[in-house]
């Protein structure tokens, strides 16, 4: 087995599921300007609402494909409608207050959401169902499911539609526009309170298909999955160049397969002092060297604003 | 057409408005100029709702207190900003249809054709550079861009902030037959300039701003021969 392909198809993987996550970080900032660290418990809400939606029509006797997909979309309306709620009560009210502000709403807002997940849900880990066949095919002396692939393709068709939405639409680009100055975007006629709702609408449901993806992926769901996962996302996004949407995508990818390389080739390098149980450290290397390097992000903004 | 009484601005203790009246007349071109800080962008953007006001501000007969900001142009009301506010990220031509955004249907598809067409005329330039990105575009380019983006939106009411500012003579020149064209298409305007000349020679009428108070009101003409505005206003 060919340890460099697994890992980088691993990597395209998890880096698929990260961008999904990233772009939510990434719309909302740059509306707003605001990191919404509440965005990955809404992760771990789309997770456990697929989770509890599937199990139960699984023993209802409804086939696997229905299920998944009843499970999908469940999990995207309850998240789609959290994303709603979270925005209306708890940003909307800060809006032009100092950004200190809605930051410490955000984790306060993380903190509402697990815990009211860990009442909903226990503090356990549910064994989360197997969606497609267990299918593997070999490419260059590596395996990649069926699960696998579905995942990097389901999350590239995502993409692709957001990245349509937002550069070939009118709605796209009111989202541009407002992004840009939401005043003038205004002036023209645009409610920029809908924008917003809707840019939170969305991140939120691109969140439901993550977090059913992750769990598909890797058989588990649990209350507290919300919380590495949004830290990561959101490197993935800064990375990339926080606002940017292509650069959450690039950075999701980047980051996906950093880890996964990492994860595998970090006991080779240390001798075996670190194990790939070590993966999870790779992406708060990355942040810190973004952060300290190119605070800007690899797809750094390149027009000249002149005056 | 638009009817303001008692107009009062105020950031935290500043009083930059207050209390002026003035009108302006369906057709009309009517200047507003004052020294810097004198009030003028206050004025329009109480006008645009972008800013908490006191007093009366009467638009064909409503108040314009009962609109949301973002409904100011479908009831055909459309503002130029002071340092023209063009979108840098989006094309030329993208800037253009975010101009048009609150026609919609057919008749909103058909107005768009119309208003491109209309624009590129007036601005040949903006035609070559419609794919550009706005942010690269001079200084002049962007202004005269904010206007023809103003008016994709086929407002009445067209409010302008210092279309002038920062503009070589002869770009300004341009936009002031901008401005007479816009205004011969019978759009109604409101003129905020420095350029007190240019503006009065525009204009069909003019008021004069200073600390927040209209100091002068009177036709474009006779606020031109003016001695207090010659003095103040025009350099002489
Ligand atoms: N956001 C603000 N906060 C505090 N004061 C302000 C603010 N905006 C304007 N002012 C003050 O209000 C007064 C009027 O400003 P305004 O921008 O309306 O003037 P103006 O006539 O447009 O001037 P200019 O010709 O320089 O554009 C000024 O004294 C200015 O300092
Ligand atoms: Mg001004």
């Amino acid at each position: 087995m060919d340890i460099f392909i697994q890992q980088i198809i691993n990597g395209l993987v998890l880096g698929s599921i990260y961008a999904l996550v990233a772009l939510g970080y990434t719309m909302v900032y740059g509306i707003l300007g605001l990191i919404n660290f509440a965005h990955g418990e809404v992760v771990m809400l789309g997770a456990l609402t697929a989770y509890s939606t599937i199990t139960g029509l699984l023993g209802l006797g409804v086939p696997l494909p229905l299920a998944a997909l009843a499970g999908l979309a469940v999990a995207a309306l309850l998240c789609m409608a959290v994303g709603y709620t979270v925005e209306r009560i708890a940003y909307r009210p800060l809006r032009g207050a100092p950004r200190l502000a809605p930051l410490i709403t955000a984790i306060g807002v993380s903190i509402v959401l697990q815990n009211g997940a860990m009442m909903v849900w226990g503090r356990n880990y549910h064994a989360f169902p197997n969606l497609v066949p267990e299918r593997q095919y070999d490419v260059f002396g590596a395996t990649i499911t069926l699960l696998q692939v579905l995942t990097v393709l389901l999350a590239a068709l995502t993409m692709a539609g957001l990245m349509l939405l937002v550069l070939r639409t009118k709605l796209g680009r009111a989202m541009r526009a407002t992004a840009e100055n939401p005043a003038i975007a205004q002036l023209m006629g645009v409610d920029v309170n809908r924008i917003v709702s809707l840019t939170f609408v969305l991140g939120s449901a691109l969140a439901a298909l993550a977090g059913l993806m992750v769990s598909a992926n890797y058989s588990i769901a649990h209350y507290y999955m919300g919380f590495i996962l949004g830290l990561k996302a959101f490197t993935a996004a800064v990375l990339g160049g926080i606002g940017n949407l292509a650069g959450a995508m690039v950075g999701g990818i980047l980051l996906g397969l950093i880890e996964s390389l990492g994860a595998g080739y970090i006991g080779d390098l240390t001798g075996g002092f670190f194990g790939s149980n070590y993966q999870d450290v790779f992406a708060f290397f990355v942040l810190i060297a973004v952060l300290v390097f190119r605070p800007s992000g690899l797809v750094g903004e390149k027009v000249a604003e002149r005056a | 057409m638009l009817e303001v009484t008692g107009l009062a601005v105020a950031y935290g203790g500043i009083r930059a408005v207050k209390g002026i009246t003035f009108h302006v007349n369906a057709g009309e071109l009517v200047a507003l100029i004052g020294a810097n800080g004198a009030g003028k962008t206050s004025t329009l953007k109480a006008l645009a709702r972008q800013l908490p006001a006191a007093g009366s501000l009467r638009y064909e007969g409503r108040e314009l207190a009962e609109l949301a900001p973002h409904e100011l142009i479908r009831a055909g009301i459309a503002l130029v900003p002071e340092g023209r506010g063009v979108f840098a990220r989006l094309t030329v031509e993208e800037n253009l249809d975010m101009g048009a955004y609150s026609l919609s249907g057919r008749a909103g598809r058909q107005a768009l054709a119309r208003g491109l067409e209309r624009a590129y005329a007036l601005m040949p330039r903006l035609k070559e550079r419609r794919a550009q990105l706005a942010g690269t575009l001079s200084g002049g380019e962007q202004q005269m861009l904010a206007i023809a983006r103003a008016l994709m939106g086929e407002p009445r009411l067209l409010l302008l902030d210092e279309p002038s500012m920062g503009l070589a003579p002869l770009m300004v020149q341009k936009v002031f037959e901008v401005i007479r064209e816009v205004r011969a298409a019978g759009v109604t305007v409101l003129l905020v300039e420095q350029n007190a000349r240019l503006a009065l020679q525009a204009a069909d009428r003019g008021y004069v701003l200073e600390s927040g108070e209209v100091t002068l009101a009177d036709d474009a003409p006779r606020l031109l021969a003016d001695p207090r505005v010659r003095a103040a206003y025009l350099g002489e």
